[in-house]
């Protein structure tokens, strides 16, 4: 009898204790109110305009007109029609090569740079001169890609470019810089390093202001020079960013930039410089084919997701000691 | 300290690379420079090239701001840059500060809904088709209202607000103050630098945008600065051969580039170490 009467007294205070816990769950809500008010219009926000779009990628299965629009248009068959006329299309190699090259070479080309100013910061003893050149070399990230196309005609352009005006000059033959497959995408990764190279050293030289100090000075106790505390000490301390932002990057690598390549490009370069993002751009809203355009757009940020997922997940491995 | 002569040597060699680095950076721009300041005649004389002008005009700027294309394209631009920003300003504090709150209920699903958005997007068409319905196309809103908040500076924003003491929130409610009088007496007048920071970056943003006039903007009469700047710079590389009377196309052109650098440049130096300090916490918290 006891025994029954305590599990009973148990179960109450079960149901008291559950009781009290969604009361106070609610009384929570409650007290907080202000603070889910103030998150209430950006929560609105993101949902019409970040995950409406989500929802309307449904027309990449749909036959898209413009009499139905999203919600009527019929659905395609197959199912995944667009996304085989693309697959199939000889745009598709094209087009995923070019993304994946143009991002390849600015990974390689530019990561290295930032590096080397970072540590010539880093061993530059005048602070004056240091602290403006920082300040210089941080200015062109500040430059919009069309500031950036206006400076590259002024250098480059063949008719009126100064780089070719001096090559004439000396005797050789122009060279047509913006308007050739073989210099394009040069062009493009070394516009990305001139307007980036400051800026990416900043992350490098806050790696390595958080290197040991006594580090350098055993080194140079051991009577070492400043080359090798750069080798040694340097290089290794800041090794760990170098990779994470390496393995970022890789996780991005499905991103071209569409500003940069969209302001720079013409019609002789498409062959070398159209990347998913500026044909989706053309295909959708300039021959107006939605559904096409949409189904690469959903392979691109599908296929992307899944490389910035990787790419977290191993930079989370590797940096666990200072992430 | 004695230095031997190798240091002394290696010490030169830095110098003289970041002189370099720091010419680079600038030389490109002073070039575009005095190419829109030069006179037509000293042009003609020099067959076209010029580095250092002896001496300088304002003709082109001139030219270009008595058509009315260019200050009425600067005033969309001012516009969408203050106003843009104010918005976005509002929208991510608003946001930001209960994201920071850690004993939110639900902060955890908020914040997933928040993160996502990073990962996956619906992409250009589904986005454009979403403006288009919601009836921005044509109006200087699709240029704000569209990306009215950029996650990055949500989250740089939330980790500013993280980073304040907690004891700060306990006080206010000792003080018996809300959370919203929280976080206009307290908070803020505390975060003025962040604020500085983050409303820097959407400025910029703003300022530099030319992919949402080109999805969103068909109306000549609302081209921004840089829809503008670019169509002169494609203008001439084809008529590059077309004689201009008063003014080679290319000083124009550059006065052009100019003109829509030159408030960022102006700007720049002054708040330079602002972005600094928000791209470092973007990137540990990225």
């Amino acid at each position: 009898m006891s025994n029954v009467s305590s599990q009973e007294q148990v179960s109450n205070l079960k149901g008291t204790i559950t009781f009290e816990r969604r009361f106070r769950f609610w009384k929570d809500i409650w007290r907080s109110r202000a603070l889910y008010l103030m998150l209430l219009p950006g929560l609105i926000w993101y949902v019409i305009y970040k995950y409406l779009p989500m929802y309307g990628l449904i027309i990449a299965f749909k036959d898209y007109d413009i009499v139905g629009g999203l919600w009527n248009s019929p659905w395609s068959d197959p199912w995944n029609k667009y996304f085989l006329q693309f697959f199939n299309s000889p745009y598709f190699t094209e087009i995923l090569g070019n993304t994946l090259l143009i991002s390849i070479y600015k990974l390689i080309f530019g990561t290295l740079p930032p590096i080397f100013l970072a540590i010539l910061f880093n061993e530059c003893r005048s602070r004056w001169l240091k602290k403006w050149v920082q300040t210089i070399s941080y200015m062109p990230h500040f430059l919009s890609w069309v500031i950036i196309y206006g400076i590259v005609i002024a250098l480059l352009s063949e008719t009126s470019g100064i780089v070719n005006h001096l090559l004439v000059n000396s005797g050789f033959k122009s060279i047509p810089f913006i308007t050739s497959t073989d210099w394009f995408r040069s062009l493009l990764v070394g516009s990305d390093i001139w307007q980036n190279i400051g800026w990416g050293a900043i992350i490098y030289m806050a790696a390595m202001a958080s290197i040991d100090n006594t580090l350098y000075e055993a080194c140079r106790v051991d009577g070492g020079g400043r080359l090798r505390m750069i080798w040694h000490i340097t290089l290794p301390g800041i090794q760990t960013t170098i990779v994470l932002l390496l393995i970022l990057k890789i996780g991005h690598i499905m991103e071209g930039s569409f500003d940069q390549i969209y302001i720079m490009y013409n019609t002789q370069v498409y062959k070398v410089a159209d990347i998913i993002d500026t044909w989706v751009y053309r295909t959708g809203l300039q021959q107006m084919n939605f559904s096409l355009a949409s189904a690469v757009g959903l392979f691109k940020s599908l296929i992307g997701m899944i490389l910035i997922l990787i790419a977290n997940r191993v930079a989370k491995i590797w940096g666990g000691s200072i992430w | 300290m004695v230095r031997g002569r190798s240091d002394r040597i290696f010490d030169i060699f830095i110098y003289v690379v970041l002189v370099l680095v720091a010419i680079s950076a600038i030389l490109p721009l002073l070039y575009v420079l005095s190419i829109s300041l030069t006179p037509y005649s000293e042009v003609l004389k020099n067959g076209g090239f010029i580095l250092f002008p002896k001496s300088i005009t304002f003709d082109a700027y001139k030219e270009l701001f008595a058509d009315s294309v260019i200050p009425k394209a600067f005033w969309v631009t001012v516009f969408v840059t203050v106003v843009g920003s104010f918005i976005n300003m509002v929208l991510t504090i608003l946001m930001a500060y209960p994201l920071s709150r850690r004993k939110l209920r639900g902060r955890t699903f908020f914040l997933m809904i928040v993160v996502f958005t990073m990962l996956f997007s619906g992409g250009l068409i589904p986005t454009y088709l979403v403006v288009r319905d919601t009836g921005l196309m044509n109006t200087v809103w699709s240029m704000i209202v569209p990306s009215a908040i950029w996650t990055f500076n949500l989250l740089i924003m939330k980790s500013f607000f993280e980073s304040l003491p907690e004891e700060l929130h306990d006080s206010a409610r000792i003080d018996g103050a809300g959370e919203t009088t929280a976080l206009i007496k307290l908070v803020l007048p505390l975060s003025i630098p962040s604020i500085m920071t983050v409303s820097l970056f959407y400025m910029v943003g703003h300022w530099n945008d030319f992919f949402s006039a080109v999805l969103y903007i068909t109306n000549k009469e609302l081209y921004p600065l840089q829809v503008i700047v670019r169509n002169l710079l494609l203008e001439s590389s084809n008529l590059s051969q077309q004689t201009d009377v008063t003014l080679p196309t290319v000083t124009l052109q550059m006065a052009a580039v100019i003109s829509a650098s030159l408030p960022i440049i102006l700007v720049y130096p002054f708040v330079q170490k602002h972005f600094t300090k928000g791209m470092l916490i973007g990137a540990i918290k990225g």
